[in-house]
């Protein structure tokens, strides 16, 4: 199994039908419809609360739907299976990096416990998908030595070492700088173009979505309101689409008088 | 506490049907090992000392005095052999060592560490459960067998020093060895090994049943240590209960 998968090196197609979803009588999800095609950028934006976190973790098996399908490769997939069957990676938006560890034995983590390699191919590995992000000399330190962007610039080596058809991101430039937001973007371009990868990233960053993204989808109130390349999410009609791509910081100061 | 139960046990049995894969955790399990026995050693040999000093204390003058100074030695082997060494160190145990696993897991489970491992296809049961258990179910009853010895020391050393028992420590090991038996010591081997399995399942489950923040690792900690000892407590009756025949 583990060598078909690692011989699988292609993007996979991931439909999602009517995904519904409740925790203690709230329903998140309330009938998720999309699709992603292979090797695609596709970013899923919304506001804060409306389903896209949970709904990624669906998509990589650490949920179960209530209701509601989800296909990869037009095959009909069980939530337990998905990890087994597919090579995919999450960059959390934490990172999740693991404390214990070391970046390297994080970065080197899956194939380590897995044994695909040699402890010296693994070191070579590791070493050649740090730099890739740009902290080949972070191997030795600790994740509470990191910054927030080098644990995630961590996480995503650690995705890569794993070779995934499927990356999802959740919110991957949350809690980043400006800079730090265009390394993880092109990071995340130079990755697809490299690998074929289907990358399904769930944020509300709208530089991030306009930069990257081959299709968006907004989500809002666990459904999915519309799907369309950048440009045409920009001319969309929906009222909330516009209210949340225009959304600007504007403070009226209070005139005093005297 | 009891609403917990069938979580725990499906636990157990996930983590014993994992127990092929010990050998490729071996490293795991030898940290645990070692930070079972470094973070306890010192704690088990002052506890034990006076646990066994403080029985010959008690016993050894009203004994003494009704001409039955020959079984000061025996009370205290098997008092210490059968139940105190046993009991006590698996509830130091659950207090020191089982509230570090849960925080441990826990605080895992909430910055989503487990997730990360599950993403990976690493079955976090054979990555954090299996280590844990099978390294407190070795170390455990290695240190009930020296919580054993350094307890009958401490026996002996009262029984000779204080006045109001004043029997020498020869007399003190012969009268003991004359009563207590080896299968008396591998009765609280074994139910040291039983408590160890107990507090390892409840502890990892804790951990992994872990919701919330800072604030739920805490509940988690506390939960596991109190839920362990209860069920130490109850095991210890059944377990001397079923020995005894």
């Amino acid at each position: 199994m583990m060598n078909d998968l690692a011989n699988n090196r292609s993007g996979v197609g991931l439909q999602v039908r009517g995904l519904h979803k409740s925790f203690d009588g709230q329903e998140v999800l309330k009938g998720v419809d999309l699709e992603v095609m292979p090797g695609e950028i596709f970013v899923i934006m919304g506001p804060s609360g409306s389903g896209k976190s949970v709904l990624l973790k669906h998509l990589i098996g650490l949920e179960a739907p209530d209701a509601g399908e989800i296909l990869i490769n037009g095959e009909l997939i069980q939530p337990d299976e998905i990890a087994g069957k597919y090579r995919m990676a999450m960059v959390f938006q934490s990172g999740a990096l693991l404390n214990s560890l070391t970046v390297g034995e994080n970065v080197g983590l899956y194939l380590a416990e897995h044994r695909l390699k040699s402890s010296e191919e693994i070191e070579e590995i590791v070493m050649k998908n740090l730099e890739a992000v740009g902290l080949k000399d972070a191997a030795n330190k600790m994740p509470s030595e990191l910054s927030g962007g080098m644990k995630k610039r961590v996480a995503i080596a650690r995705a890569l070492v794993v070779e995934p058809q499927l990356i999802l991101y959740d919110e991957p430039t949350s809690e980043l700088d400006p800079l730090s937001a265009i390394v993880i973007g092109e990071e995340i371009l130079e990755l697809k173009h490299r690998t074929r990868v289907t990358s399904l990233i769930v944020s509300h960053d709208r530089d991030l979505a306009f930069g990257v993204a081959d299709r968006i989808a907004f989500i809002n109130e666990g459904r999915i309101v519309t799907v369309g390349t950048p440009d045409e999410l920009k001319h969309s009609g929906d009222p909330l689409v516009q209210k949340f791509l225009h959304a600007d910081f504007k403070h009226e100061p209070q005139t005093q008088s005297l | 506490m009891f609403e917990n139960i069938g979580e725990i046990v499906v636990l157990f049995w996930r983590t014993l049907r994992a127990l092929p894969f010990a050998w490729r955790q071996r490293r795991k399990i030898f940290e645990q090992f070692f930070e079972i026995g470094n973070a306890s050693l010192l704690m088990v040999c002052i506890l034990s000392f006076f646990i066994g000093a403080v029985t010959a204390l008690q016993t050894g003058p009203v004994l003494v005095e009704r001409s039955m100074s020959s079984a000061v030695g025996g009370i205290v082997g098997i008092a210490m052999a059968k139940e105190l060494a046993p009991v006590i160190m698996a509830i130091l145990i659950a207090g020191r060592i089982g509230s570090a696993m849960a925080a441990e897991i826990g605080s895992m489970r909430v910055y989503q560490e487990i997730d990360a491992l599950r993403t990976m296809n690493i079955n976090p049961i054979h990555y954090l459960v299996l280590p844990r258990l099978v390294a407190i179910a070795i170390a455990l009853p290695m240190l009930v067998v020296f919580a054993i010895l350094v307890g009958w020391f401490g026996g002996a050393v009262v029984a000779e020093a204080n006045n109001h028992i004043a029997i020498p420590f020869q007399a003190f090991f012969s009268d003991l060895r004359d009563i207590v038996e080896v299968k008396d010591v591998a009765n609280g081997v074994f139910k040291s090994f039983c408590f160890a399995l107990i507090i390892g399942s409840v502890s990892c489950h804790q951990g992994l049943a872990t919701i919330g923040g800072p604030r739920g690792i805490g509940r988690s900690v506390t939960k596991a240590v109190v839920n362990s000892i209860v069920l130490i407590v109850i095991f210890d009756y059944v377990l001397t209960r079923v020995l005894l025949k």
